[in-house]
């Protein structure tokens, strides 16, 4: 395997006495789609956080193309090229759709300014299905349109990693194959993506490779289809007797 | 960014509404011309205040202590140096004490920002006051042939040049980085912005802009002494006639000055004793009645009446 685009080693992140995230390893190839999954309270979003520079490491690291940025503050690790979507929602509440799409562009990892961060910013939301809906105010937006208009801010920079925390989470079935196709479509243009994610069917379609955590620890790494019959996963998703 | 035809329409509208207020010391040579400076002086302020505190919604109480700084400059350099030097000076003074206040206090949030920046004027008084007793001096002599007229036209061209700054920077990137800031903190970090060098930057501005008031309106002063310098009621006045108007857009406050300014004067002349309770009373009514100034008092009308048009 070749130089992995992001790497984990080690990362560990205590809270006082808990441990939220304890030693993980793993690594993300270039072009990859890794899931991270486990039961709630296992150290997802931790995990994520980590890596998006919003919380700091107690101890290992975490390399972007084999140069550290764990320690780096969340803007300069942003504009590395790590672009990160939130687990609830967050939007700029006084901007339109398209100045939110716009705040991606203009200080990331590529940047746009001007009529160009404009034109951008419409192409993208054409592309997670807003086209013309650029002037509207967020209150308009139903559920699933403030997760596209937080996508398309987030691809706003070009990224080269994406981390998504639970972006299909609270869709209804309709929104969730929507959801999927447009996930399924960034995989496709050959993006390298994280995804934070409980939904089995996204998974199992989506992802190259799993990473399953329990209680802050790395229990099993493979295919969706090794992990979702791991023994250990079972046991860790639903009690001993079931395993 | 090319400027548009609206653009090119607000600047024109703008020049001239400085042009006929610069004509004022043609008119009038007294009492109007004295309201004009009270004025123009607190249209520098309240401006560049709501600048940095109308985006990061950062309520900064330092302005007396950059005020105070700025009229200092000038009462020490006002034998050896030319005045418009001096003007200069304080506004880098102003500059760099507020990139210092601001690195050491902008991780602070809320009301512990406030309690600092109150504070450093107390503290920026009492050093200078502690340097003028061991001095054996009380206070300075500032003795120009600056007249009225002169302040006046001084600080309306400051005034102009702080609402030229501002909307310059509502063009740039480092306003459109304030406005995210201001959302979300979070999300401006993780877009890629450094918030804290640019909530710095901006801070400045009304360092400056205060401070340059201050080297200003010294010769009007005449004797200069900490007490009247850093006088704290200062920084109250210029928070409440922002956000009177409401700092979320540029000329939002001086809709708060001119008002503010007439109440002021006429309370002053009626009730001296009361001037406080006017700035507290008007306190009370902008957070209860007028949570975003005339500013979000006329947003508020005009939805209402688009929503009535729509029905």
């Amino acid at each position: 395997m070749s130089t992995p685009v992001l790497s984990l080693r080690g990362v560990t992140k205590r809270f006082g006495g808990l441990v939220a995230v304890n030693a993980m390893d793993f690594d993300v190839a270039e072009r990859e789609v890794v899931g991270l999954l486990g039961p709630n309270g296992s150290g997802k979003s931790t995990t994520l956080n980590l890596i998006s520079g919003a919380l700091p490491l107690t101890s290992g690291h975490v390399s972007l193309w084999g140069s550290r940025i764990s320690g780096l503050p969340a803007q300069t690790i942003t504009r590395k090229g790590v672009s990160r979507t939130f687990q609830l929602v967050r939007l700029l509440p006084s901007m339109n759709v398209r100045e939110n799409v716009v705040a991606g562009a203009v200080f990331g990892h590529r940047r746009r300014w001007g009529q160009d961060a404009w034109d951008h910013a419409d192409q993208l939301l054409d592309k997670v299905g807003l086209g013309g809906k650029g002037d509207m105010a967020l209150g308009q937006l139903t559920y699933i349109d403030t997760k596209r208009v937080e996508l398309a801010r987030t691809l706003a920079s070009d990224p080269k990693v994406l981390l998504l925390d639970e972006w299909l989470a609270g869709l209804n079935p309709t929104e969730l194959q929507i959801g999927i196709t447009l996930i399924k479509s960034l995989r496709d243009e050959g993006r390298t993506i994280i995804l934070v994610e409980h939904v089995m069917d996204a998974i199992r379609s989506l992802c190259d490779r799993c990473v399953v955590m329990a209680s802050g620890t790395k229990i099993a790494e493979g295919t969706p289809t090794q992990v979702l019959s791991d023994k250990e996963v079972i046991r860790a998703y639903l009690g001993d007797d079931d395993a | 960014m090319s400027l548009t035809a609206t653009d090119i329409r607000n600047l024109c509208l703008a020049s001239l509404v400085f042009a006929i207020c610069a004509l004022l010391p043609l008119g009038d040579q007294g009492y109007w011309l004295g309201l004009g400076v009270t004025i123009a002086m607190f249209t520098a302020l309240a401006t560049s205040w709501a600048l940095f505190s109308g985006p990061t919604h950062y309520i900064s109480l330092a302005t007396a202590a950059f005020f105070g700084v700025g009229t200092y400059v000038t009462g020490l350099g006002i034998d050896t140096l030319p005045f418009w030097s001096l003007v200069g000076l304080a506004g880098v003074i102003g500059a760099v004490l507020a990139a210092l206040v601001g690195l050491a206090t902008l991780r602070l949030s809320g009301v512990y920002f406030v309690i600092f920046t109150l504070g450093l004027a107390e503290l920026v008084r009492q050093v200078i006051t502690w340097v003028q007793n061991n001095s054996g001096q009380k206070g300075l002599y500032v003795l120009t042939d600056l007249d009225e007229a002169g302040i006046y036209w001084w600080l309306l061209g400051l005034s102009a040049a702080v609402f030229l700054t501002g909307w310059l920077i509502g063009r740039s990137r480092l306003g459109f980085a304030l406005r995210i800031i201001g959302d979300d903190e979070t999300v401006a970090a993780h877009s890629g912005i450094n918030t804290a060098r640019a909530k710095v930057l901006l801070f400045m501005v009304p360092g400056a802009v205060a401070a340059m008031t201050g080297a200003i309106l010294a010769p009007r002063y005449v004797y200069i002494e900490p007490s009247l310098a850093f006088a704290p009621i200062l920084s109250f006045q210029v928070v409440i006639m922002a956000l009177l108007g409401g700092a979320s857009r540029l000329w939002g406050p001086v809709l708060g000055v001119i008002p503010f300014t007439f109440l002021l004067e006429a309370v002053s002349s009626n009730f001296p004793n009361q001037t406080t309770l006017v700035i507290g009373v008007a306190f009370l009514v902008i957070v209860y009645l007028l949570p975003g100034g005339f500013v979000g008092l006329m947003g508020r009308i005009n939805r209402h009446l688009n929503t009535r048009e729509g029905a």
